[in-house]
C-alpha cells in the first residue's frame, strides 16, 4: 500500500487546499493620506496604537490584491507619519482569514519573468520597510495566514495567532511551481532556523498555531471564545484584537522583549550552525533529498534552496536578488503554469454545478466493509452523516470497523483530535450484517465484489428495503452503470461513486452518470462526495468510464514492455523518471493483478484490439501462480512485512520468457518506452472528451492526477498535449503505430489538434 | 395581589409530599494541606455525621437511609457514606451509598433523598459531601500496573524475574488525577478564563467580585451567621471551629497577581478563584409529616429542582443563565419573587459572565431560544454571607453549605423563596474547580 500513499502524497503537492500564493504586496508607492477609510483597508487609533483592519469585501479570502497593497501601503505611510501613534497592530476582520496569499491572477497577468521579478522587488522592498518599522507592528493572526500573508508577518515585529482549527501558517508557493518571493526564502531561515524553514518551504504544509508557537514562528497565542455577547468568531477576533493592543503597548515600554532569551538547545544549534562545513551538508543532503522525490522534474524547490544558501552564505543582497529573479523565472516555467492550472481545476471541482440536492443525505449506508467499504465509512463518519456498514460476515465486519477505528485513532495519536472526539464520531458509525434500518437510509453505496450478477442480487435486496426517494450508488471501478442499472426498478436512482483506494487518503471521486440517471441524483452524490472532501468528476457511463479507460491501455504496454524483457525495477524507474509517483509495475502490484487483468479482459472486449498490447495471458498465469500483488504479497515484487526494499519476483521471469517479444529497436529507447506508455494514455483521455465521456479537459487533468497519479508537473494529459504539441505527439505515435498497429492510432480530437497549432485545450 | 398561601399553594404539588430541611451542618471549610491534612475523607464526613445528630439529637435509628456526594474517590473508601456512617455511630442497619456528579455532587445526594422520600421509600434521608483534597489518589502509571497485575498470574520465577526486568523508567512515573476536563481536555481554570473573555468580563470585576466574596464572608463569620459550622477536634490536633480561608486582601494586592491559568494575558488568578478544600457537609431531610410528629421545627421546604447541561467546550460553566428561568418557570414564579439568592462560586469570571449572560437580550434569543433576557439577580439578596470564592469550595460538600444557608438567610432575613444555583463539572474526575454542565436550583420556601 505504501506505493499508493506515496501517490497520495504526492499528489498532495499539488492538490492540498492551497490558497493563493506568494508575490509581492505593495506595487506601488503613491502617497494618498486621504484614503484612510479605504474599501479593503481600514485604520483606527486606539490610544497611542493605530489598529490596521483589513477585509476584501468583494472575497471570501483576503488576497494581497492590487486594491489591498494599496491602501495597505497608504495605511501604514499614514501610520508612519502620525506622530500620535507609537505602534500599531494588523488585523483581519475577516472570519477564518487573515491573508491567504497573493493574488494569483496578478502574478498569471504578468507577460515576461522580468514583470514577475519586479513584482517580487516591490513586495521585498516594502517588507523591508515593514521590518525596519520604527513603530513596532504586532500581526494578530486569526484564520488562514499563508503565502505573502506569511511573509508579511515574519517582517512584523511581534506575532499573535488565535488557537482556532482555521489558523493555519505557511508557505504553499512550492505546490504552485514558485517561491515565497517577497522576502520570505530569507527571513524564515533566521527565524525558525535552516531544517524547520526548508521543510516549511519545500513542502509547503500548513503549520497550526501550537506547533508555529513552538517553532518560534508566532511569539504568543489566544484561545477561541466560545458563545458570549457576540457571536464566537466576532467576539475572538476582538478579543485578539484587544490583546494585540495590550501587547504592541508593552513593546513600547520595554515590558515585553522582541528578542527571546535562547535556550540551551536553540545556542547549541546556533553554534552547530555556525559551521560552513555543517550548513554544506544540510544543502547537500536538502538537494539529494529533494532531487530523489521529484526526479529533478520540479525546479521550485531547487531554486527554493538556491535563494536560502545564496542568502546564508553570500549576505542579503545577494539572497534578496536571487530570490526576485528566481521567482520570475519560475513563474514563467512550465511546470508552473501546469500547477496553477490543476489549483483552479481542483476549485472547479470542488463545486456542485448541478445545484444543491432537494434532500440532503443524513444516512448513508454501505454495503461491504472491505477496504473501500470501509474507507468511504470512515469519510463519511466524521460529517456529521450516520453511516451503516454493512457486510455478510462478522469477520468481516469487523476487520472493517477496526479499520474505521483505527484511521481515527490514527488522528488521535497525532493529537489532530482528542479521544473524546473519537468516539464521539464513531458514534455516528453501525456496523450490521442485516438491513434493518435501510428504510431510514437516504443514499446506499454498495462496494461488494465486482462481478455483474453480485451487483444485481444485492441491488434488488436493497430496493426492496429502500425508501422510494434513497440513491443507489455503486462504487464499481469498471463495471458500467447501465448495465448494473438494468436490474433497477427506478434507474434514474442509479449511479457510479468510483473512490479510490485508500479513500481517505485519495482525493479523488469518478461519478458516473447513465442517460436516465436524474439531475437532482447526481446533484446529491456530488454533494456527499463534496462532504467527504473529495475532488470531483462527472463523467458519462461507457467502460471503464473516464480513469479506469486511460489506465487500462496504459498496464497494457506496461505488460508489453514487461514481455519486451524491460526489467520491472526498470520499467518503475522510466515511469517515476518522466514524473509518475507510482512506477508502472508498483501501481499493477496495489491495483492488484487479478484485478488488473479483469479490466483488461474486460475492456479489451469492449474495445477491441485498440486495448491489446501485451498479451493478457501474462497477468493471468500471474494470478494463477498467486501472484496477485502487494495484498498476496507477491507479484511484479516479492512484499516482506517490515521491509522496505523489495526484489523482483525470481518467478515471474519464466513467464515472461515464456511470452517473451522481441523489442523493435527503432522503437525501445528510454525516451520512446516513456512515450508509448504516456501517449496510449493521453490518446484515450482525448478520446473520452471526443466522446462525451468527460465533459471538459479540466475534469480531465484533475481526474488523471488526483485518480492515477498523471504527473503533477505537466498538469494532465490536457496540458500536456497544450505544452508539449499535439504535432509532436501524433508524429511519435504515429512511429510507434507503424510498429504496433492501431493501439497508436491517434483519436480524431488529438489529429484535430496536431494539424490546427492554435487548438489548445486550456485557454 | 396575591396572598402568600396561594403561592405556596401553586408551589406544593398535587399528590407530592411536602419535603423539609430539618438541619444543615458543616465541618469548617480548610485550605488544603492545613489542619486536616493528615486525616482521611471518611473522618472528614463523620464528623459531619456526628454533628449533625448532636444539633438534631435524632436517634440514631430512625433515618432511613444514608447518602454522600464525592468527587475525588479515596480507594480504599470507595463507598464513603457507608464508613462515615458507621464510624459516626448511625446503626449498622441503614444502607448508604456514595453518588458523584462532579461539584454538584451533595446537591445529587440531596436531590436523590428527596426522591426516596418522594416516591414514599424513606421518610428520613441524611445526605451530605465530603471533599478531601490534601491527599488524592495517585496510581502508578498504566504500564506498571500491568506489569504488577501480570506479575500475580506469573508461575514461575523466571516469569516474575522477566516481568521486573521489563519495568523501565518510563513505568515509574505516576500518574495523577485528571486535572482537566475528560472530554475536552481543558481544565476548568482555563475554561473560565475564556468564558470571562467570550463576555468581556475585565480583571478588576472579578477581582472586585472576589473581594465582594471575601469581606462579606469575613462579616458574617465576624457577627456569627455561619451557624452551620461545627466545631470539630481533629485527631492529634486542635479544636477547629471556624473556616480559615477567608482572607479580605486589597484591590491592589490582588492586582498584583499574575494569571494563574492563561499567560501572559488570561484574567483568572488565584486570587479571583476557588481554592482547593477541605470540607464535608451534612443535612437531615424529612418528609413534613414526619419531620412535625418528631417535633421539628422545620428550616425550609425543599420545592422543586432543576438539572441542566451545555456543551462542555464552550458553556461549560453557563448554567445559572439556562437553569434560573426554568426552575422559576416551573415554580410559577419570577426573578422578583426571590428574596435569597445563593449562587455557587466558582471564580469571581464565570460568576459575572453568567450575570452578563442573563442580562443580554442576544443571549437569550441566540442560545437558548427565548424571547428576552431571563434577568440578574439583585446584587443586595446575592450571596450575602460569603461563598466558594471565600467560604471554599470543598467539590462534594459545597452543595449542601448552599441550601443550608439559604434557609438561615431566609431565617435571619425573613425572606419567601431562596433559589441555590450550583454548576458542576462534566467530567466525573473533574477535580478541578466546580465547572458547570449540570445546574441544580433548588426552591426554598420559607415556613
Amino acid at each position: 500500500m505504501a506505493g499508493v500513499r506515496a501517490l497520495g502524497a504526492l499528489s498532495r503537492i499539488t492538490s492540498r487546499r492551497y490558497t493563493l500564493t506568494t508575490g509581492s504586496p505593495f506595487r506601488t508607492f503613491s502617497v494618498a493620506p486621504a484614503m484612510l477609510a479605504g474599501t479593503h483597508v481600514n485604520y483606527e487609533v486606539k490610544g497611542d496604537v493605530a489598529v490596521v483592519r483589513i477585509n476584501d469585501p468583494n472575497s471570501k479570502v483576503n488576497t494581497l490584491s492590487i486594491q489591498m497593497q494599496k491602501e495597505l501601503t497608504d495605511v501604514m505611510n499614514e501610520v508612519w507619519s502620525n506622530n500620535a501613534v507609537q505602534s500599531a497592530v494588523l488585523i483581519s476582520t475577516k472570519p477564518g482569514c487573515f491573508i491567504a496569499g497573493a493574488d494569483i491572477n496578478m502574478i498569471e497577468g504578468c507577460k515576461t519573468a522580468e514583470e514577475v521579478t519586479q513584482l517580487s522587488q516591490e513586495g521585498q522592498n516594502i517588507f523591508e520597510k515593514i521590518e525596519k518599522s520604527p513603530k513596532p507592528i504586532v500581526a494578530a493572526i486569526n484564520g488562514s495566514c499563508l503565502g505573502a500573508g506569511l511573509e508579511f508577518v515574519i517582517a512584523c515585529q511581534y506575532r499573535i495567532a488565535t488557537k482556532s482549527k482555521k489558523t493555519v501558517l505557511g508557505t504553499p508557493e512550492v505546490m504552485l511551481g514558485l517561491l515565497p518571493g517577497a522576502g520570505g526564502t530569507q527571513r524564515l531561515p533566521k527565524m525558525v532556523g535552516l531544517p524547520s524553514a526548508f521543510d516549511m518551504m519545500l513542502t509547503g504544509r500548513n503549520i497550526r498555531a501550537d506547533k508555529a508557537k513552538k517553532m518560534g514562528l508566532v511569539h504568543q497565542l489566544v484561545d477561541t471564545l466560545g458563545p458570549g455577547l457576540k457571536s464566537p468568531e466576532e467576539r475572538t477576533i476582538e478579543y485578539l484584537e484587544e490583546i494585540a493592543i495590550e501587547c504592541a503597548r508593552g513593546i513600547v515600554n520595554k515590558k515585553i522583549p522582541l528578542s527571546k532569551e535562547k535556550g540551551m538547545m536553540q545556542k547549541l544549534q546556533d553554534y552547530i550552525m555556525s559551521f560552513e562545513m555543517v550548513r554544506n551538508q544540510i544543502y547537500k543532503t536538502v538537494h539529494g533529498k529533494v532531487m530523489k522525490q521529484s526526479k529533478g522534474l520540479y525546479p521550485a524547490p531547487l531554486k527554493i534552496i538556491e535563494c536560502v544558501k545564496a542568502g546564508i552564505e553570500q549576505g542579503p543582497i545577494p539572497g534578496y536578488l536571487a530570490e526576485s529573479q528566481n521567482f520570475g523565472q519560475l513563474a514563467k516555467t512550465t511546470e508552473s503554469h501546469a500547477l496553477i492550472g490543476l489549483y483552479h481545476g481542483q476549485v472547479t471541482c470542488k463545486k456542485n454545478r448541478f445545484g444543491a440536492p432537494q434532500k440532503e443525505v443524513k444516512t448513508l449506508a454501505i454495503l461491504g466493509a472491505g477496504l473501500m467499504g470501509a474507507g468511504i465509512a470512515q469519510v463519511t463518519v466524521d460529517k456529521g452523516v450516520h453511516t451503516i456498514l454493512k457486510d455478510t460476515t462478522v469477520s468481516g465486519l469487523a476487520r472493517g470497523e477496526q479499520q474505521v477505528f483505527k484511521g481515527f485513532n490514527d488522528k488521535t495519536k497525532k493529537r489532530n483530535i482528542t479521544s473524546f472526539e473519537r468516539d464521539s464520531i464513531l458514534s455516528n458509525l453501525t456496523g450490521q450484517l442485516d438491513y434493518s434500518g435501510f428504510e431510514k437510509a437516504d443514499m446506499v453505496i454498495e462496494a461488494v465484489f465486482e462481478d455483474i450478477n453480485i451487483k444485481h442480487k444485492v441491488l434488488k435486496e436493497i430496493e426492496a428495503v429502500i425508501p422510494p426517494h434513497c440513491i443507489f450508488a455503486s462504487n464499481t471501478s469498471a463495471l458500467p452503470i447501465k448495465e448494473i442499472a438494468a436490474a433497477s426498478k427506478r434507474p434514474d436512482k442509479v449511479i457510479g461513486m468510483h473512490y479510490f483506494s485508500p479513500v481517505d487518503k485519495m482525493q479523488l471521486l469518478e461519478i458516473i452518470t447513465t442517460e436516465q440517471t436524474s439531475k437532482d441524483t447526481t446533484a446529491s452524490a456530488v454533494a456527499v462526495g463534496l462532504k467527504q472532501g473529495k475532488v470531483i468528476i462527472v463523467v458519462g457511463d461507457g467502460p471503464g468510464f473516464y480513469t479506469t479507460r486511460c489506465l487500462a491501455p496504459m498496464l497494457a504496454e506496461a505488460v508489453r514492455v514487461l514481455q519486451e524483457g524491460v526489467d520491472p525495477k526498470k520499467l518503475d524507474a522510466l515511469t517515476t523518471g518522466f514524473g509518475f509517483p507510482v512506477g508502472a509495475a508498483t501501481l499493477a502490484d496495489e491495483v492488484g493483478l487479478d484485478v488488473a487483468a479483469h479490466v483488461a479482459e474486460d475492456l479489451g472486449k469492449a474495445f477491441g484490439s485498440r486495448f491489446g498490447g501485451g498479451n493478457v495471458e501474462v497477468l493471468k498465469t500471474m494470478v494463477d501462480m498467486g501472484f496477485k500483488g502487494r495484498k498476496s504479497g507477491k507479484g511484479c515484487y516479492v512484499y516482506q512485512p517490515g521491509l522496505k526494499v523489495r526484489d523482483v519476483n525470481p518467478d515471474i521471469e519464466e513467464i515472461l520468457e515464456k511470452y517473451k517479444m522481441t523489442p523493435n529497436p527503432a522503437v525501445s529507447s528510454d525516451s520512446d518506452v516513456q512515450y508509448r506508455l504516456v501517449s496510449r494514455f493521453v490518446n484515450e483521455a482525448v478520446l473520452c472528451l471526443q466522446e462525451g465521456i468527460l465533459s471538459s479537459p479540466v475534469e480531465g487533468d484533475i481526474g488523471a492526477v488526483f485518480g492515477l497519479g498523471f504527473p503533477p508537473c505537466l498538469g494532465g494529459p490536457f496540458r500536456f498535449v497544450d505544452a508539449f504539441g499535439a504535432d509532436k505527439l501524433v508524429e511519435k505515435m504515429r512511429r510507434y503505430e507503424e510498429v504496433y498497429g492501431n493501439q497508436f492510432t491517434p483519436c480524431q480530437l488529438l489529429l484535430d489538434h496536431a494539424n490546427d497549432s492554435s487548438k489548445k485545450f486550456h485557454k | 395581589m396575591v396572598m402568600p398561601w396561594a403561592l405556596e399553594m401553586t408551589l406544593a404539588r398535587p399528590n407530592v409530599k411536602n419535603i423539609v430541611l430539618v438541619e444543615g451542618v458543616r465541618t469548617p471549610f480548610l485550605l488544603s494541606g492545613t489542619t486536616y491534612s493528615d486525616l482521611m475523607p471518611h473522618d472528614l464526613a463523620r464528623a459531619a455525621l456526628q454533628g449533625l445528630l448532636h444539633r438534631t439529637a435524632i436517634p440514631k435509628d430512625v433515618v432511613d437511609y444514608i447518602i454522600y456526594g464525592t468527587v475525588i474517590q479515596e480507594v480504599k473508601t470507595s463507598n464513603v457514606a457507608r464508613e462515615a456512617a458507621l464510624g459516626a455511630g448511625f446503626s449498622d442497619k441503614i444502607p448508604s451509598h456514595t453518588v458523584t456528579m462532579a461539584c454538584i455532587s451533595s446537591n445529587q445526594a440531596m436531590t436523590s433523598a428527596v426522591g426516596l422520600i418522594a416516591a414514599g421509600q424513606c421518610d428520613a434521608v441524611v445526605a451530605g459531601g465530603v471533599e478531601f483534597m490534601s491527599d488524592v489518589p495517585i496510581r502508578h502509571s498504566r504500564k506498571m500496573r500491568k506489569t504488577m497485575l501480570s506479575l500475580n498470574k506469573a508461575k514461575t520465577l523466571g516469569q516474575r524475574l522477566s516481568l521486573l526486568g521489563s519495568i523501565r523508567l518510563a513505568h515509574l512515573s505516576p500518574e495523577l488525577p485528571a486535572v482537566a476536563e475528560f472530554s475536552t481536555s481543558e481544565t476548568m481554570g482555563h475554561s473560565a478564563d475564556r468564558l470571562a473573555a467570550a463576555f468581556g468580563v475585565s480583571r478588576v470585576e472579578q477581582d472586585e467580585f472576589a473581594l465582594r466574596s471575601h469581606s462579606l464572608a469575613k462579616k458574617a463569620q465576624d457577627a456569627g451567621l455561619l451557624q452551620d459550622v461545627i466545631s470539630f477536634k481533629v485527631p492529634g490536633r486542635d479544636i477547629v471551629s471556624q473556616d480559615n480561608g477567608i482572607r479580605p486582601s486589597s484591590m491592589e494586592q490582588m492586582a498584583k497577581l499574575k494569571p494563574a491559568f492563561i499567560k501572559p494575558h488570561g484574567t483568572v488568578t488565584a486570587a479571583n478563584s476557588s481554592f482547593l478544600t477541605d470540607g464535608a457537609s451534612a443535612v437531615l431531610i424529612m418528609s413534613e409529616e414526619k419531620a412535625l410528629a418528631m417535633g421539628y421545627k422545620p428550616k425550609a421546604y425543599l420545592r422543586d429542582f432543576v438539572y441542566v447541561s451545555q456543551d462542555p467546550k464552550d458553556q461549560l460553566l453557563l448554567g445559572p443563565t439556562y437553569g434560573t428561568p426554568k426552575v422559576l418557570e416551573r415554580a410559577g414564579l419570577t426573578m422578583s419573587d426571590i428574596d435569597v439568592f445563593e449562587f455557587h462560586e466558582a471564580f469571581a469570571g464565570q460568576i459575572m459572565a453568567n450575570l452578563k449572560a442573563m442580562d443580554s437580550d442576544w443571549f437569550a434569543q441566540t442560545y437558548m431560544g427565548r424571547k428576552s433576557k431571563v434577568g440578574t439577580p439583585p446584587m443586595d439578596k446575592f450571596n450575602l454571607w460569603g461563598g466558594s470564592l471565600s467560604l471554599g469550595h470543598p467539590f462534594g460538600a459545597t452543595g449542601c453549605r448552599l441550601v443550608t444557608t439559604v434557609a438561615h438567610r431566609l431565617q435571619k432575613e425573613g425572606g419567601q423563596y431562596g433559589l441555590v444555583a450550583a454548576c458542576a463539572a462534566g467530567g466525573q474526575v473533574s477535580d478541578t474547580h466546580p465547572g458547570g454542565v449540570f445546574w441544580l436550583i433548588v426552591l426554598l420556601k420559607n415556613k
